[in-house]
């Protein structure tokens, strides 16, 4: 019949049959991928990891500690006062991913951050790098200072701050 | 149809031949298999008849040698797979097994480890030859880009079979190199936490890096056996750049190649031998006897020694993105070369200015390898900064710019016309030995 297709304007059977099955055919194929791709994201009992909670009543000022969070370390610190000033005078137009330190912290004294550097996931290392009371990562030499934001190196974004609230005065929720 | 129109068709019927029984150049049940399945008649002409150039050095022993790098690598770590066990907890306990308990445990493991150092060994050297060879040129160049595809693969397989042990640098160096891939914009973080399974490196990121090794291993031998099929339809370059044109130029594959062959791979294997008897874990890292801590990184965290080049590459670059694509453009970039090299003549032995960039190409991989394993630092940033600039300068301008004003030295005809001026003293060749 091959007379039948000389006709190309108009939309004949074999058209809609084609169209239809590769339709088909793609929602098919869509099907089966997804669950196959998807099978790698972090699974139900990762996901239901419940939040935890942090007491920070042994904590003397200057002093940090380290707690386990979603298989992350979260940096807790009590700042010096120092520390403190430092972060909060500095110019926002020196700042690579400006942001004032009154937004990274709900109370001044108590600094929260996750700890892994924004370049490529080191634990960055307390106390050292050009910045008093900050960070310094050791892989590819990134430096933050006493509010974990990022001065210098190659890290693109300020160490970043997780959710948390103070459920207590000496005691943070994380999550 | 009516059988009306069957009459009318004037149609020339032409033979089919679903039978392709025969041909065999051998006799009795050789033959009788042969003629069947063409398993014998390949391995004589593409591996006892076949012709290759007569001049070719001890360089172009290397493919052998990387075979057998491959071959053992895969028995090892198969056998090794019957001991090891790939969950978070129970890795590195299992490892010290393997190392401790398991008859020849400590054997097995240390060959492989030390399989890996010497099969980038050898695919360094191989990938020199080819640049100072030009074997990347006409007709070669779809050969040279699966040789980089393997190569691509390799530094894939090596890294994830690093992760295995889960020690620190196992942990630390799954937790860079996958976050290399959340400097993509945008969906970044996403593709990370997908390859982890989790919000960091952790169990379900070590049970599917052991799957991904052993996939990725075996697509390698796959992918290798089109890099053999490819060298056996454009033949092998050799040190004079010349095709070969009749039999004064060429000799049998055996058991002239493979006598040579397998001289060069005892060497090969001898330093082998030395350094997995000797100092087993003289190419590793002591920090990766210390079990994964995902709390602490380590003080000086580097990649295993044939990554080196490239990390510098990554850490010279100071912005995130930019240096992620410079790292995987410095490997994609050889991809360009048959492109970029408009020279028509292969061998530096006959491009003299373009010999001395290759060398200094050879020079900053290893003055690159060097920066690598340094701190990210005063004069070493600037000397890997320095570095990574000639790794791409040599590519995209040099290539083509020499190829173009480069006056080449004058040219035997032949194969064996070049090993006549040899003797004469009229060329002068690199000689590894």
């Amino acid at each position: 019949m091959p007379e039948n297709n000389n006709n190309s304007d108009k939309t004949n059977r074999r058209d809609f049959l084609t169209v239809a099955t590769t339709a088909v055919g793609a929602v098919g194929v869509g099907a089966v991928v997804w669950p196959i791709v998807n099978q790698m994201n972090p699974d139900a009992s990762v996901k239901a990891l419940a939040s935890i909670e942090v007491d920070l009543s042994k904590i003397k000022e200057g002093q940090e500690i380290t707690v386990l969070w979603r298989g992350k370390p979260v940096f807790v610190k009590r700042r010096t006062k120092e520390e403190i000033s430092n972060a909060e005078k500095v110019d926002l137009k020196e700042l690579k991913d400006p942001q004032p330190d009154n937004k990274r912290v709900k109370k001044s004294e108590w600094l929260v951050l996750v700890g892994v550097c924004t370049h490529l996931g080191c634990v960055p290392i307390s106390g050292k790098g050009e910045y008093a009371g900050g960070w310094f990562c050791p892989c590819h030499g990134s430096h933050y200072d006493s509010s974990g934001r990022i001065r210098k190196g190659p890290a693109p974004t300020n160490l970043e701050v997780p959710i948390y609230e103070f459920v207590g005065d000496n005691k943070i929720k994380l999550g | 149809m009516s059988d009306k129109n069957l009459e009318n068709t004037n149609t020339e019927y032409k033979p089919v031949h679903t039978n392709k029984v025969g041909g065999s150049p051998f006799k009795g049940v050789t033959g009788w298999i042969d003629n069947r399945l063409p398993i014998f008649r390949m391995f004589k002409y593409e591996y006892l008849d076949f012709q290759v150039p007569k001049n070719l050095s001890y360089l172009w022993s290397l493919g052998g040698i990387l075979m057998i790098c491959l071959i053992f690598l895969i028995v090892t770590g198969l056998v090794l797979g019957m001991h090891y066990k790939p969950s978070s907890s129970e890795a590195f306990e299992s490892v010290e097994k393997i190392m401790r308990d398991v008859n020849f445990g400590w054997l097995i493991r240390y060959m492989h480890m030390n399989f890996a150092s010497f099969f980038f060994i050898a695919v360094y050297i191989h990938i020199f030859r080819g640049l100072y060879y030009g074997s990347y040129k006409e007709p070669r160049q779809l050969m040279w880009l699966i040789g980089i595809v393997i190569f691509f693969l390799m530094m894939a397989t090596a890294f994830l079979g690093y992760t295995l042990p889960w020690g620190q640098m196992s942990y630390w160096g799954a937790t860079v190199i996958t976050n290399l891939f959340s400097a993509v914009p945008f969906v970044g973080e996403s593709i990370v936490t997908w390859l982890w399974g989790d919000y960091a490196v952790g169990d379900a990121t070590l049970n599917r890096f052991y799957v991904l090794h052993w996939l990725i291993a075996f697509g390698i031998l796959g992918i290798v056996i089109f890099h053999v099929i490819a060298l056996h339809i454009v033949g092998s370059n050799n040190p004079s750049g010349i095709e070969p044109k009749d039999t004064r130029d060429t000799v049998s594959f055996a058991p002239f190649t493979t006598s040579k062959d397998l001289f060069a791979m005892l060497i090969f294997l001898f330093a082998f031998v030395i350094i997995t008897m000797y100092a087993p874990n003289y190419l590793g890292h002591p920090d990766n006897y210390i079990p994964a801590d995902p709390l602490v990184t380590p003080a000086h965290i580097v990649p295993e020694w044939y990554f080196l080049p490239f990390y510098a590459i990554l850490r010279s670059i100071p912005d995130k993105l930019m240096g992620v694509i410079a790292m995987v453009s410095s490997i994609a970039i050889l991809g360009l070369l048959p492109w970029l090299d408009l020279s028509k003549i292969r061998s530096s032995v006959f491009r003299p200015i373009w010999k001395q960039f290759v060398f200094l190409f050879v020079l900053d991989f290893f003055i690159l390898m060097y920066v690598g394993g340094m701190p990210a630092e005063g004069i070493y940033l600037l000397i890997g900064r320095v570095g990574t600039a000639y790794w791409f300068l040599f590519f995209l301008i040099i290539a083509p710019l020499v190829s173009l004003i480069e006056k080449p030295l004058p040219m035997p005809n032949s194969i064996h016309e070049f090993e006549q001026w040899k003797k004469l003293g009229k060329i002068k060749t690199f000689k590894l030995f």
